[in-house]
């Protein structure tokens, strides 16, 4: 009895034990978090106005201006990266879920990790060699291209990982009714796996969008409205970075509020939009 | 060419109670001369042999596919019942490594041929599978026409119409008829299942196969299946894969007794359960093994 009882609460102290270890470690990777907005609120908030959203930067040492033409600047360059990374990205995900043999499926997947690991400046060296260095100037096409490039492997493999998910039973069930295996993948198993893919798309967009060596010497950055595409253009993370390490008080004041936008852009992509996506029916998948 | 025209085209004799809306185009000679000479057989397989990579899973099956009967294929589990269904949709080649030889006749019509798609033979053999497995991006409603619209159907009036007809063939139409618009995964899982069942009808099938269409059931869903394909059989050709003695018993007029890839005995319902000629099938049946 009394061993037992012994043993028992013995029991109960080592789970207790580990529970908290685990709450402690959970609480470990919020914290970062916590702390980076914290500390970007305290020191960019108060630089936060309307002309920080509308406004062009200033000439350096004066006062005021914004970053208006970076926040446009970098949905552009989104945009661009979207229309390049997640066709790419969804159908080539759907070659490998759908179509693809083993042996094949297994070397597009091995590089598609590999240029997962490719460090993003290499891709700005690509875009630069590919687009500015042709057209003889820094672009938003060059920019854009450069973090398509980086979303086309995330997109890749997070679209395969989802249409894994769908069952095969919905498959079968589809072709059995005599339906072409282009209409099954099209009507059947892509928008069961919508909210899937359309989360993946947001995280690679979330991704791209604080890169900022790929943009260095491709979108190279911009101190007016970019007017054409192929035209130079701002974009937040370069902005940032080039107020960062400049001496003046105002622009290190703006750089730290054009952090805090760019977390809370990237914020608002991952949790947002995914509330307005999914089918009708389906909770989660 | 469309859809429904290379059905009927391909189509040797459209069967079902609601065929009526289609055009019926005369029987092609050597077809119907095929189905006189056998005058109800739905499906003649010959020496059908299936193969997964080196795997032999059917060896050399022959047998006779009664037109609007149920015919029960029962057997231990993996002895390729569940193959044999598949392979009388063509589904089974699904699987990349898989491999048939033999001879399967649709009415007389050779469905392996080189110019006979796969999707114009599943449009004419319907299945239905073990788990229930209902479109869950679509409302009941969109479950049943699912097919029909994905194959070109537009007119709302014939979807319409097509729904009541399949759903009341499912006998599930009184339960859903005031939900249509509902989430299909809303439905219990016998309901699921008879769904399913109005989902298949609703292309209009020639022959209905079943993959143990009740294990997944309480007994209660279960007899409501049951009493559903014996309602069907007026109308259409059904195999059923089952593991329920009672159940083959029950619901077929044919059975077919599989074992390790052959068929071992093929019969009336009554003859294999009560005066089976091997060794084997009566000791399946009585319950010694399998």
């Amino acid at each position: 009895m009394t061993v037992s009882s012994a043993n028992h609460l013995f029991r109960k102290f080592k789970s207790l034990a580990m529970n908290a270890v685990c709450i402690g470690c959970a609480l470990l990777v919020i914290l970062p978090l916590a702390v980076i907005l914290f500390y970007l609120i305290r020191k960019g908030a108060s630089s936060l106005n309307w002309a920080f959203f509308t406004g062009l930067p200033k000439s350096a040492g004066s006062v005021g201006g914004g970053m208006g033409n970076a926040i446009v600047g970098t949905l552009e360059l989104l945009a661009i990266a979207s229309i390049i990374g997640v066709p790419i990205g969804v159908l080539g995900g759907v070659y490998l879920s759908e179509y693809g043999g083993e042996r094949i499926n297994g070397w597009i997947r091995f590089w598609a990790d590999v240029l997962n690991g490719v460090p993003s400046i290499v891709w700005g060296m690509v875009a630069w060699a590919l687009v500015v260095v042709p057209m003889k100037g820094f672009s938003a096409w060059a920019g854009g291209l450069a973090l398509g490039f980086i979303m086309i492997p995330l997109v890749l493999r997070t679209t395969e990982e989802i249409l894994v998910l769908v069952p095969r039973s919905y498959r079968e069930a589809a072709l059995a009714l005599g339906l072409p295996q282009w209409k099954t993948i099209t009507r059947i198993v892509l928008p069961t796996a919508l909210r899937g893919i359309i989360t993946g798309v947001l995280l690679a967009m979330g991704r791209v969008a604080g890169e900022t060596a790929p943009l260095l010497f491709t979108a190279f950055g911009n101190d007016y409205w970019n007017r054409h595409l192929s035209q130079p253009i701002a974009a937040l993370p370069l902005q940032v970075f080039k107020y960062a390490i400049s001496p003046y008080d105002d622009w290190i004041r703006q750089a730290w509020a054009g952090a805090l936008v760019l977390v809370i852009m990237t914020f608002l992509l991952s949790a947002g939009v995914r509330l307005f996506s999914g089918s009708r029916f389906q909770k989660n998948t | 060419m469309t859809p429904e025209q290379a059905k009927t085209a391909f189509a040797a004799k459209p069967v079902g109670p609601v065929s009526g809306s289609l055009p019926q185009n005369a029987k092609p000679a050597a077809a119907s001369a095929a189905v006189n000479s056998r005058a109800t057989a739905a499906l003649t397989v010959k020496n059908l042999s299936v193969f997964f990579g080196k795997h032999q899973v059917l060896k050399a099956v022959s047998l006779d596919i009664q037109a609007q009967a149920i015919t029960a294929i029962i057997g231990p589990s993996g002895c390729g019942k569940s193959t044999f269904l598949r392979s009388l949709n063509r589904l089974h080649e699904l699987v990349p490594e898989a491999r048939m030889e033999g001879d399967i006749r649709l009415f007389g019509q050779d469905i392996y041929v080189k110019d006979v798609e796969p999707v114009i033979v599943r449009r004419r053999v319907g299945m239905v599978f073990q788990k229930s497995n209902p479109f869950p991006t679509m409302s009941i409603g969109d479950n049943v026409t699912v097919g029909l619209r994905l194959n070109g159907t537009r007119n709302r009036a014939v979807l319409a119409e097509r729904t009541e007809q399949s759903l009341r063939m499912a006998a599930l139409w009184d339960e859903v008829k005031d939900r249509l618009n509902a989430s299909a995964i809303s439905l219990s899982g016998g309901q699921q299942q008879r769904l399913c069942i109005a989902r298949a009808l609703a292309v209009q099938p020639e022959v209905l196969l079943m993959d143990e269409p009740a294990s997944a059931l309480d007994p209660l869903a279960t007899s409501k299946i049951e009493d559903l394909i014996l309602e069907l059989k007026k109308d259409y050709t059904i195999v059923i894969v089952t593991h329920n003695m009672q159940q083959a018993a029950r619901a077929s007029d044919f059975t077919a007794f599989f074992y390790l890839g052959e068929l071992v005995e093929f019969g009336p319902t009554s003859q294999i359960f009560t005066s089976p000629k091997q060794k084997r099938t009566e000791d399946y049946v009585t319950g010694r093994f399998g």
